[in-house]
Order: C-alpha cells, then structure tokens, then sequence
C-alpha cells in the first residue's frame, strides 16, 4: 500500500484504472478461495487492492439458498486503492441466488459471468425465479456471459476419475482459471498452490489444475467477443520496497508479538472462540517460539482474567473478543483498571446488539470500548484504520499499556480482519524499543513497599510476584493511595478516581497530535472518522477536493484520551461531518468534549460505506 | 507445590500488619491460623507465594498473608490464579473462595481448573451461606434453609462440593473442619500433591449459619460422627466400634459394628487415596445414616496443565527461529522498484 504522502499526490479517480470483480456462489462452492487466489495473484501482478469477504453466518447453509450466498469482492487497480469498491464491474455467479443477490449492486452495463449449469429448476425456484433469468432478457442492463461451467468442468477432470461431486468442487478453479486469463496473468503461483496445498492428495491437486488450466484456455480459444477481450491492469505505483498481502487478523497478531518483543516480554494470550476474532487465537497459536503462549478459556471471563492473572505474574496478558464478548469481560475490565495492571484488549467488532450480525462489519462498540464499564473506569482506546495500520496500531496499544500501566482497548472490526490489503512489510528494528523494567527494590527493613506510588506518568510500579522483600496485594476494592491497603474512606476515592482519570488523560501527552489527513485546518468542512471508513472517507474527500470542493479528511486513532489538538483543531472549520457505521458514537463524543456540532452520517446495514455515499453526504453539508 | 529449597520461616512471617476483619468468633480466624502455621513446616517462601482470591468473607484471605495476594472479583479467582500459574510456574498458588463464589457464581470456573489440574491448591470455606451479603442461602445450603432471600425455605437441592470436585475431575480431595487441629495434615497433603488440590473446610458463620455443621462437629459427639480417613488404615470411627465396609447390594457403603475390634471380620475397607470409586462413595455418604468422612479422601495425581502447557511450548519452538523479521515476511511476497 502507498504511504500517504504517496496517496496524497495520487489524486486520480477511483475508477480510471481500476476494476471490481465480485466472486459470488454457494457456500459450498468456494468463493473465499477463489476471491483469496485471485487477490494473491492481483498483488503479485503489482496492483493496488483491496477485498472484502462476505459470508454467512451459517457453516453449510442449505444449497442453493439466498441466505447461503457467500461472496468475495476485490477491487484493484494501477492506482493507490483504497476501498473494497463501491459497485462491482465484474460479477461472476456461480447460481440463481447467487445472481439474485448480487446483481443490483452490479453497475450498468457490467459483465456477468454465470454457469448455466447450475441454473437448474430447482435452484431457480430455491432463489425465487419464475423464469431463468439468463434466457429471459431481464438481465439486459448488463453484459452476460452465460457458460455451463458446471460441464465445463466435468469435463476437464474426467481424466482423474472423480465421482460428480467431488468433480464439481474443482469449479472454483475452473472459473479462476478463466478470471486470470481475463486479466492477464500467471497461473503458475496458483498452481504452486495447488501442489502444496493438495501435497498429500496428488490427484486432487492435478485435477484442480486441469479445471484451472481449462478455464484459462477457454477464455483464450472461444470467441467471446470484444467485450470479453482479457484486460491488464498496470502494475500500481508503490513505494519501493518488499510487499506481501495482510488481513487485519494476522497484522494484529504479527503487531502483539512484535510489541511484546520491544517491551522485552513474554506475551500470554487468553481468547476465547468467536466470530470473527477467533482468527487472532489461531494466529498467535502456532506463535509458541515468540515467547506466546496461549490459552482458549472456558469462557470469555476466564480468557481475560487468565490474561490479568499472566499480567500481575509479568507477562504482557492479551485477550481478544467481539462486542459480546467483551460485554462479559466488563467486570474483569474494571479489575485490571482498578489494580491499574498492563492489558491489551482486542475488539474484533461486529453488527450488534446481542448476537447480531456475526459475520458483518459495525463499528458500534466505541461507547462499549470508552464508557462500558461500572464506576468511573476510563481506559486507553485504539482504532486500527486498515489491515496494515493493524500491526502499528497493535504495538502502540502495547507501549501504553505498559507504559502507563492500564488496560488499553483495540479497536478494529470484521471487515479489517478479514480483508486483505497489499502491506509493504515494516522492518521491525526501525521501531523504537521500549523495554519495560520490574520494579524489585525491597524497601530498608522496617520500611514498607507501596504498591500505587506513582512515577512522573502516575504510573504504578510493576512488581513481578517471586521479588523479595516486596509482597504486597491488590485488588478490585478501592486502595488507599499509595500504601494499596483496603481504604473505603471518601477522601481516598474522590483522589484515587482522579487519579485514575488523570493517568489515563496523560496519555495524550505521550501520543502525536492529531493531523489532517487531506486538505488544511480552516477548511470549510472536516470529515472526521475512526475505523474502517478510512478509505471510503479518503476517496470521497479526493473526489470533492478534486471538484474544488473546501473539504478535508480527519481520521483519529486515539479515540481515548482524544488527541490534545483536536479541540482546537475541529473548532478551525466551519461544519463537521462524522461517517460512522453506527448510530452516532464518535459523533456524540465529539459533541460532548469540545461542545462542537458534528453531523453524523450513520450507516448500519453490516456493510462498508460507498464512496458515493459519503460524497453525497459532504456535498449535501457544503450546500445546505 | 514447587521443588524450591525450603525457607526457614516463622507463623509471625506469614502475618500482614493488616487488621483482621472478620466477625469475632468467625471460624475464618482459625482457618488463617492453621494455614499461618503450616507454611513454615513446608518450607515454602513468602516472597514465592501467591494468595488468589474472589469475592466474600473468605476471599478477604490474601490481605492476612504476607505473600502476594490478588483479591479478585467475584467467582473469577480460578481464571486469574490460571493465568498467574501459566505466566510463571514455579510460584506456589493458593486459592481461596467460599461456597457461593466457587460454586455458585464462579462454579463453571472451578469446574474447568479442576479438569485441567493446574498445580495449585483450592481452600474453599464452605459455610453454607451467602455472609459478605447479610445471609442468603448459598448453593450448599440445605433444603429449607430460611434466610432473607428465602422466607418459606430454600426448594433447591445443594450441591456436595467433593462429589462436584470429584466429578470435575479432580485428582486431590480433601475435607477439614475449622476449628480442627488435622486441617494442617490436609493443609500439607495439598501442598504436597502436585495438580489442583482441593480442600473442602467446614466454616463456622456464627453471624447467619450458626452451628450448621455442629451436628458432626460436636466435640462431645465427634467420635460417633466423624470418620477420619487415613491411607491404609481401616475406616473406623466411634472408637474403633464401627466401620466402613462395602455391600455390593448397595453398589456403596455400610456402617457395620465391629467387635472385639477385629474390623477385618467385620468387613472393613482399608483406605486406598488411590480409588477413585471408593472416594466418590465416602464423599457421597449422606451424613446421619453415615459419619461424615474427612481428611485427604482421594490423592492419586496425574500430569498438570500447567507443566503440559510448557512442556508444548519448547516442544513446539524447539528448532524454530524466532526471528520475527522474517515471520513477517513468510509466505507469498513481491518486491516493487529498485
Ligand atoms: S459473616 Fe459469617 S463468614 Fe462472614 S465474617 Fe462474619 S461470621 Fe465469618
């Protein structure tokens, strides 16, 4: 991915040099594979990209069904990306829902590529067609390109001698085959793939590589017409330097290891399983030579109390979750507030509230992340923008954690951990080590230990449990200022509440101002964000400033404490705007610190802002 | 327990300058006590030693010891005391909880560090009562039990600790009484085991539970009601006037009488710490009909979670580099100019 300097020059539209192809099909037939090769191949051809998975929440949803659509979309270019892509080009339906659900989004005049073979009777009427749509004329908005791919590739397997259905998995690659020769490019990393991946089931692997290779050579020998002619898209100009795609999933894990590794610890991870932060478990899981070691819990409570329990041993104690998940671990929150101990929290969010929309993306748990808790409990908030901010994001979460000794929430949501980006891989000694040291200087005899004396920070010290001569105990009832002893007495909490606030405030002191991301301070509007919208805000802000629009892009990391700049800084223009897949959180934050009057733009429908969305949003605030 | 060199220390090391808050005559003083005086004998260290606790009068424990302690909240001891075994394994972990905060609101905790066995030991003061919250009955109470939140009597059935831990998979099970001079020999046992060991202690709340336990810890009556057990000794009790023996009818125990102390004749089982069956029926011998078995009941370890966690940690990093420059750039990458 460009830097931002590099994305600040390349103001080039969004759609002059890119395209979005939407993978879409049952959950049986393997579209999070196909999507997942085809953007491999993308980032090796040097495009920019950027994905967006989409799946149901179901494991095997029935076949065939509307709810069971599983869909991947990519949108890549020769030009810095910055979003999944508002409407795909390209949609490539595997069977009648898989169209039904789909092919609105598609724009006009787009290419559908569907297999009749799989447009069957009963699939029709399971996605609710009286009549196939591929023969009716419905679909005539649109470019179609209608293809038994089914036979197809039955076809090209036959020669392994696999039963139908195990033949039939193949089309997957039958149909990437036929994606990679659209857009011109080699199949031989597929197919190095194939041959590790299927390294045990030889057969399998080959008769994937002759659905794929059949796919290719169709697109290359039928006549398909000028519309179909295969398309490259250049390679995108990038920062010079080694590039590999990340998820947000991995980039959060590879950037605990490597905090935990600055600050000279060993890192103890509690989780639990759940959708869809479980892929952090699995990651720092097979980490064990890092110095990880992890632990799935019996319970989200138990997760994060074993990573308390691990922090007040001395470990970095990590546990990770999703809104309802962290919903149960409030209690544990206060604790490790209270006994003001290094944590690192991870909130993976999803569509809420209660079980809510699993597999979608939200950023709805800020007032959960900055206000959740009983008492006057303020903590540390980080929000990761992209998947490879993620890994950044990741170590400073670590850094003030142990440098201010408090719990400090990470936020980043469903659509960052599981989309891929092109991430230009840091070089780990670039960053700044910041070793943390135990406290183990026993007191003159007769003399006493006090567990909450303060450094300049407000900082408590860190005593590792096995230190002579410094026994001591904590615990989530009030402790009287500096000694830790139990103190009820009103004087004590009034000071040890401020106290606790104070040291959190602190943090702004230790943290970058807040900088303007397109555009100047003074502007007329600030289109102000956290999260995800990131990219979709980037470009809409492009397009109006291209217009000549006064508009500029604000997007916060530090959503607690708010960078010590922000105040002024918003009150420099004369409207804000604030995009949020919520009803409003930032945006009320906002309002309440700084008395300011941010305007949200709220969307909840478990899906990314469109560009367009946001720009009709900016236009409507400087025209109205 | 931890194989570390023993510590020579004296019961006034182990006291905090922290007054002790619990009602006058609350059987939690002599449970302190007794633990305040077993931890020389054992050698172990202060500075090594770590008190874990919940929420309750109990768990007011770790601010008594002068060790590390963590009061934490309630029902959760369990998870922390796991972290803190896991982040560091040669610490000696105690933990303490009651009825109510290891059964009731923290039982699914206790439930899976029993099943896991980590290596620590788990005091759990069962009092029969909810104390820190004025009274309610807790889930050990019996049937009918009146207290604030039950004015007609409890309805539900109480759970039998032992039998739960038991059940759970404990490898060490363990019964003591307050007030009891035999709750350090339980106390050293615990120590000794290596795995989860746990330790039931009937606790006197003279404030809502007065005398619940006194119809078996009646000085005046003891011998007739309460059965010591003791590896390889026969389980006698009422001065060796009866026994315990098995009836196959019953798939469990009987009281039988033995005469002229030949408790072989009479079909008296010897104690094995080893036999799980015969574990499971000693806690589950309803007192009245039976006496109410005590001491180290059941104690046959197995390897501990703690040390099968470390143990995949080297296997599983032995060989592999942890050269984190090049964790990041594994798998597919590609270079752009220069
Ligand atoms: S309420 Fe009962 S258990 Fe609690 S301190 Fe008082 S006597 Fe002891």
């Amino acid at each position: 991915m460009a830097s931002a300097a590099e994305t600040k020059k390349h103001k080039a539209p969004e759609d002059a040099a890119s395209v979005v192809v939407r993978f879409a099909g049952d959950s049986g037939d393997g579209m999070q594979l196909t999507g997942g090769q085809f953007t491999l191949s993308t980032a090796l051809a040097g495009n920019d990209l950027a994905t967006f998975p989409d799946f149901p929440a179901e494991i095997r949803a029935p076949q065939g069904t509307l709810f069971g659509v599983s869909a991947f979309q990519i949108h890549f270019g020769s030009h810095a990306i910055r979003t999944a892509g508002d409407a795909p080009d390209v949609l490539v339906a595997m069977n009648p829902a898989a169209l039904k659900t789909n092919v609105d989004d598609l724009r006009e005049g787009g290419l559908i590529i569907a297999d009749s073979g799989a447009f069957s009777a009963r699939n029709l009427s399971k996605a609710g067609y009286e009549e196939n749509p591929l023969e009716d004329g419905s679909l005539a908005k649109w470019q179609l390109l209608s293809l038994d791919m089914s036979e197809m590739t039955l076809e090209s397997v036959k020669p392994f001698g696999l039963g139908n259905k195990e033949a039939l998995r193949s089309k997957n690659m039958w149909t990437l085959g036929l994606a990679l020769w659209m857009f011109d490019r080699d199949r031989q990393p597929i197919v190095d793939w194939l041959n590790a991946k299927f390294a045990k089931k030889p057969e399998i692997a080959e008769a994937n590589i002759a659905a794929l290779n059949a796919g290719h050579a169709y697109g290359e020998t039928a006549e398909l017409g000028y519309a179909f002619q295969p398309r490259h898209v250049d390679a995108a100009p990038a920062e010079p330097g080694l590039y590999r795609t990340v998820t947000g999933a991995e980039a959060i894990s590879l950037g605990l290891v490597a905090g935990a590794k600055l600050a000279g610890l060993p890192m103890f991870f509690g989780g639990y399983p759940i959708t869809p932060a479980s892929a952090i478990l699995h990651h720092l899981s097979r980490l064990k030579q890092f110095g990880v070691t992890t632990f799935q819990a019996e319970d989200e409570i138990a997760a994060i109390g074993a990573a308390i329990g691990a922090s007040y041993a001395g470990s970095l104690g990590v546990t990770s979750s999703s809104g309802p998940g962290i919903a149960l671990k409030g209690e544990a929150l206060g604790l490790a507030i209270m006994t003001e101990l290094p944590l690192v929290i991870v909130n993976s969010q999803r569509g809420g509230p209660s079980t809510g929309l699993p597999t979608k993306t939200e950023q709805s748990d800020l007032y959960q992340a900055v206000y959740g808790r009983n008492g006057d409990a303020p903590m540390p908030v980080i929000a990761v923008r992209s998947p490879s901010d993620a890994f950044e994001c990741a170590i400073e979460a670590v850094r003030i954690a142990t440098r201010f000794m408090t719990p400090v929430m990470l936020l980043t949501d469903g659509y960052i951990a599981n989309a891929a980006e092109p991430w230009k891989m840091p070089d780990v000694s670039s960053f700044e080590p910041f070793p943390v040291s135990y406290h183990d200087e026993a007191p003159e005899k007769g003399g006493h230990f006090n567990p909450y004396q303060r450094d300049e920070k407000l900082a408590r010290p860190w005593v590792k449990p096995g230190t002579p001569g410094l026994m001591h105990r904590i615990g989530g009832i009030e402790k009287g200022s500096g000694s830790g002893n139990i103190d009820y007495s009103a004087s004590n909490h009034q000071e040890m509440t401020d106290l606790r606030a104070q040291k959190v405030l602190n943090v702004a002191d230790d943290v970058p101002e807040q900088a303007v991301e397109l555009g100047e301070a003074g502007e007329t509007l600030a289109v102000v964000g956290w999260g995800s919208t990131y990219g979709p805000i980037q470009q809409a802000v492009t397009r109006a400033r291209a217009k000549g629009r006064s508009v500029a892009q604000i997007h916060l990391r530090n959503i607690w404490p708010l960078p010590r700049n922000l105040g002024e800084l918003l009150k420099s223009f004369d409207k804000i705007l604030v995009p949020e897949m919520n009803k409003g959180q930032l945006k009320t934050v906002l309002r309440d610190q700084y008395l300011v009057d941010a305007r949200p733009l709220n969307k909840v429908s478990g899906q990314p802002f469109r560009i367009a969305e946001i720009e009709a949003a900016i236009e409507a605030q400087l025209d109205g | 327990m931890n194989d570390m060199t023993p510590v020579t220390t004296t019961l006034k090391d182990w006291e905090t300058d922290q007054e002790v808050r619990w009602c006058p005559g609350c059987g939690d003083y002599a449970i302190l006590k007794a633990v305040q005086r077993t931890m020389p004998q054992l050698g172990a260290d202060p500075a090594n030693t770590v008190f874990v606790s919940g929420i309750g009068c109990s768990s007011r424990f770790p601010y008594y010891m002068e060790t590390y302690g963590f009061h934490t909240i309630h029902g959760r001891a369990p998870t922390v005391a796991t972290g803190v075994k896991l982040a560091n394994p040669e610490l000696d972990v105690w933990l303490v909880t009651g009825d109510g905060d290891g059964l009731s609101i923290g039982g699914n905790h206790m439930l899976h560090l029993l099943r896991r066995n980590l290596d620590c030991q788990v005091l759990l003061f069962n009092n029969e009562i909810y104390g820190l919250t004025k009274g309610q009955y807790s889930p050990t109470s019996r049937p009918g039990t009146r207290s604030p939140s039950t004015p007609f009597g409890s309805v539900d059935r109480p759970v039998n600790p032992c039998a739960f831990a038991l059940g759970s998979g404990a490898r060490f099970v363990a019964r003591g009484i307050d007030v009891n001079k035999k709750l350090t020999d339980a106390f050293k046992a615990a120590y000794a085991h290596e795995g989860t060991a746990f330790v039931e202690i009937f606790q006197n709340c003279i404030v809502y539970n007065e005398d619940v336990f006194s119809d078996f810890t009646d000085k005046k009556t003891a011998p007739d009601t309460q059965l010591w057990v003791e590896h390889g000794e026969p389980l006698l009790f009422a001065n060796g006037t009866k026994g315990i023996a098995m009836d196959p009818a019953l798939f469990g125990a009987r009281v039988v009488d033995v005469a002229d102390g030949d408790w072989e004749a009479a079909g008296v089982l010897r104690h094995d710490q080893t036999n799980r069956a015969l574990a499971n029926m000693l806690v589950e011998m309803p007192f009245g009909d039976y006496p109410m078995a005590l001491g180290v009941i059941y104690d046959d370890p197995r390897p501990t979670f703690d040390g099968a966690v470390m143990e995949q940690n080297a296997a599983a990093s032995e060989g592999k580099s942890d050269d984190l420059q090049a964790l990041i750039e594994h798998g597919q990458t590609w270079k752009v100019g220069k």
